[in-house]
């Protein structure tokens, strides 16, 4: 499969930065609106399946390799359990949040009640949704190009 | 009888699944069966998780009127939920890869013939 | 009748009575049973976390155990893809 039409190709060409952009809205507003890390990297990562349709598994095979995106994944990984043991340092539990009610990063304690949306409140929740959005995203990417590039492959090697 | 028909609707999204997943003798129609059993059991949770005339539990520019703690839905549910649709996308996932290779290597997907063991 | 039919069909006859009895004897759609701790985390969640959206406070920060086993299996599915498919050309 060397990608489909030169139709298909503009049209994902116009919507891939769109879906970019909304997934990483998703997923960077995660404590205020609908969303999170979850559904944000789901978003980003259908729109990677889509460029994966239209251009072919063994194109993006030449882009970029599966060895780095399971590193991504494992940052993902390894960024939220460090998160989570920085509050059994500063605070006293593991998942403890120490960034909240503090004047650093995203401390700010928002108004009881309908507030407007402030996007410096949630303490260590903001960096919790990052790391699992770079975590959703390189795992469903990574599954999506493999099982891909692997029903396009006629021969294997067992 | 108008109240319960959420709870009717997942009892028969799991029946649709457990009827696909013990009479089919296909792989890929059994994998199908229980990513909708799968379905019907999310469903159920964020069922059990309503409170009548609620608004999301987010209080992002909540509509005028909304009491709190009264008029919102429960929060619990909807969380698991989550948890539980992640783990639905990575066992289909693994679902998938094993069915895939099991074509690879039996030439067929029909459950009657991939139980003989092979050489 | 083979007998894997046989067993199926019993299966699913015992399964489909007890959701039949048990679709009537789940509280009413609409009103939940227990909700003490949910009524606390919404009059809490924006004191205690900070955080205006309630369920990504459940998520990440009253159940993050919850959240790190999820983790833990989504990494494990990745590794088993990759590890079903490690053997194909590239």
């Amino acid at each position: 499969m060397s990608g489909m039409s030169k139709i298909v190709k503009t049209a994902v060409n116009i919507l891939f930065p769109l879906t970019m952009i909304f997934g990483l809205y998703v997923i960077a507003h995660g404590h205020l609106t609908p969303g999170g890390g979850f559904q944000g990297g789901a978003i980003v990562a259908s729109g990677c399946a889509m460029i994966v349709v239209a251009y072919g598994s063994k194109w993006v095979f030449k882009q970029i390799k599966e060895k780095r995106l399971s590193s991504f994944e494992s940052i993902g990984a390894v960024g939220f359990i460090a998160v989570a043991l920085l509050g059994l340092v500063f605070s006293t539990v593991f998942f403890g949040n120490f960034l909240a009610g503090s004047s650093l990063l995203f401390g700010t304690i928002p108004a009881t009640g309908s507030t407007g949306a402030d996007f410096n409140t949630g303490g260590v929740l903001p960096l919790m949704n990052f790391a699992v959005g770079v975590k959703v995203i390189a795992g469903l990417f990574v599954i999506v190009l493999v099982m891909a590039y692997a029903s396009s492959v006629k021969e294997w090697d067992t | 009888m108008i109240e319960y028909i959420p709870f009717i609707v997942v009892a028969t999204m799991i029946f649709i699944g457990l009827y696909a997943v013990l009479f089919r003798r296909n792989l890929i129609k059994i994998v199908i069966g229980i990513s909708i059993i799968e379905s019907g059991v999310n469903l159920f949770l964020i069922t059990l998780g309503y409170r009548e005339d609620g608004v999301a539990p987010i209080f992002t520019s909540l509509p005028p009127g909304t009491t709190y703690p009264a008029g919102m839905v429960l929060p619990v549910p909807q969380a698991l939920t989550l948890t539980s649709i992640v783990i639905g996308v990575a066992v289909l996932a693994l679902m998938l890869s094993l069915v895939m290779h099991i074509y690879r290597k039996y030439g067929t997907l029909d459950v009657r013939k991939i139980r003989r063991l092979k050489e | 009748m083979e007998k894997r039919t046989i067993v199926a069909v019993l299966v699913f006859a015992i399964v489909a009575v007890f959701f039949f009895f048990s679709v009537f004897m789940v509280h009413p759609f609409g009103k939940p049973g227990q909700v003490n701790m949910d009524d606390h985390i919404i009059a809490n969640t924006q004191n205690e976390t900070g955080t205006n959206n309630a369920v990504t406070s459940v998520v990440f920060d009253y159940r993050g155990f919850d959240t790190l086993g999820e983790a833990t299996i989504l990494f494990a599915a990745v590794a088993g893809v990759l590890m079903i498919f490690r053997r194909v050309k590239q």
